[in-house]
C-alpha cells in the first residue's frame, strides 16, 4: 500500500508521535511509537478501505546491548484487497514492553507469547503471557544477543 | 518338505540346549520396540517397519505402550522439554529393557551441539543407551544394523547368573577383605 494512502487513513486519529516510513523494508514498513500502536492497528483493522484482517507474523529483533534497542515487527495482510504492510515499533532494551494486539487479532496471542519467550519483551494486557516453546522453568530468553544458557537444566548438563 | 525345526522334532524328538541360550534366543527374537518418534529419524524408523525393510522378520512389532515394549528407539532430537517425558517412558518399560539411540541428535546433539540451547547433547545424559546408530538420519539398513548389534548383546547375556549381581558380590567381598 502507498504511504499517501496510509497518511490519509491515519489523518483522523490523533497520534502522540511522528510516524516514520522505512521504504527499504519489504513489505514497506511504518515505524510507530509504542504509544500509537493500538489506535493505528485498530484503524487499519476496521477501516473498510484497508480491512487488514490478518496478522501473519510478529517478529522480535534484538539490536544488541550497544544499540540498546529492541524492535517488534508486525506483518499485516488484507485478504480482500491483497495489501501487505509491516508495522515496526522500537523499544528500549531494558524492560522492553509494548501493548498487546491480541484483542484485535486472535493470532497475536501465541505470536506474542513466542516473542516474549525468545526475547523477554513484555506485552501489556496480554490474556495469558507465558512461555510457549521453552520449558516453563527455563532461565533467560534465548534469542537475546547477550544470552548465556544455564549450566544445568533439571540436573542435565546443557553444554556439549 | 517340512520345516527344519519340525524335522528335528520328528527325527529325534529331543533338542538339547542351555536354558540361558533358549531364553536369550526367545528374547532377541521378539524385541518389541515402542511406537515412539521425535523427529526426522522417526521417518526412517517408520520405513524400517514397511514391507520393503520388514522389521517384522526380526519379530519386532511396534507396541503402542511402554508397558509392553522391550526396546525404546530414540529416533530424533531430544529437547530439554522432551527429556522428562523420555525418562518417564523409559521408567514405565518393564525390565529387561533396552535403548537404541538413533541418529546424530540423540547420540550427541547432532547439528545442535554448539548453538542448540534447547537440545540435550545426547540421550545418554537421561537414560542408559545400549546401541548407538550413527547417521543423520540413518537409513533403515543402518537401523537394522543396530537391531543386529542389540541381538548380539542379548545373545551374550546371562539371566541365570546375572552379571550385575556377580559384580556386586565381588565388590562386597573385596570390601570385607579390606575391612571397610
Amino acid at each position: 500500500m502507498t504511504f499517501e494512502n496510509f497518511n490519509r487513513l491515519i489523518a483522523g486519529i490523533s497520534l502522540q508521535h511522528e510516524v516514520k516510513f522505512d521504504l527499504n523494508a519489504r513489505p514497506n514498513a511504518v515505524l510507530l511509537s509504542p504509544d500509537d500502536l493500538i489506535p493505528v492497528c485498530e484503524t487499519l483493522y476496521r477501516n473498510p478501505a484497508t480491512y487488514f484482517d490478518m496478522l501473519s507474523c510478529i517478529t522480535g529483533i534484538d539490536n544488541g546491548p550497544a544499540a540498546g534497542t529492541m524492535e517488534v515487527a508486525y506483518n499485516l495482510y488484507s485478504i480482500p484487497f491483497d495489501l501487505h504492510l509491516m508495522i515496526k515499533v522500537i523499544l528500549p532494551r531494558e524492560a522492553a514492553a509494548v501493548e498487546s494486539v491480541s484483542h484485535i487479532w486472535k493470532s497475536a496471542d501465541w505470536l506474542e507469547r513466542e516473542v516474549f519467550d525468545m526475547y523477554g519483551i513484555h506485552f501489556k494486557n496480554h490474556p495469558d503471557l507465558r512461555r510457549i516453546l521453552m520449558p516453563a522453568d527455563w532461565e533467560g530468553h534465548p534469542l537475546r544477543k547477550d544470552y548465556k544458557h544455564q549450566e544445568y537444566y533439571r540436573d542435565i548438563k546443557v553444554e556439549y | 518338505m517340512k520345516g527344519l525345526l519340525d524335522q528335528k522334532f520328528e527325527n529325534g524328538g529331543v533338542m538339547v540346549t542351555r536354558l540361558e541360550d533358549l531364553l536369550n534366543w526367545a528374547r532377541l527374537s521378539s524385541m518389541f520396540p515402542m511406537t515412539f518418534g521425535i523427529a526426522c529419524c522417526a521417518i526412517e524408523f517408520m520405513s524400517t517397519g514397511t514391507t520393503v525393510y520388514d522389521m517384522d522378520r526380526f519379530g519386532m512389532a511396534p507396541r503402542a505402550t511402554p508397558r509392553q515394549a522391550d526396546v525404546m528407539i530414540v529416533a530424533g532430537t531430544v529437547t530439554f522439554k522432551m527429556a522428562d517425558r523420555i525418562k518417564r517412558l523409559y521408567e514405565q518399560m518393564a525390565e529387561p529393557r533396552y535403548v537404541i539411540s538413533m541418529g546424530s541428535c540423540s547420540n550427541c546433539g547432532g547439528p545442535y551441539w554448539q548453538h542448540g540451547y534447547h537440545v540435550v547433547k545426547g540421550v545418554d545424559r537421561i537414560v542408559p543407551v545400549d546401541v548407538y546408530v550413527p547417521g543423520c538420519p540413518p537409513r533403515p539398513e543402518a537401523l537394522i544394523g543396530g537391531f543386529l548389534k542389540l541381538q548380539e548383546k542379548i545373545r551374550g547375556e546371562s539371566l541365570v547368573a546375572p552379571k550385575a549381581v556377580e559384580q556386586l558380590l565381588q565388590q562386597t567381598t573385596l570390601a570385607e577383605k579390606q575391612g571397610v
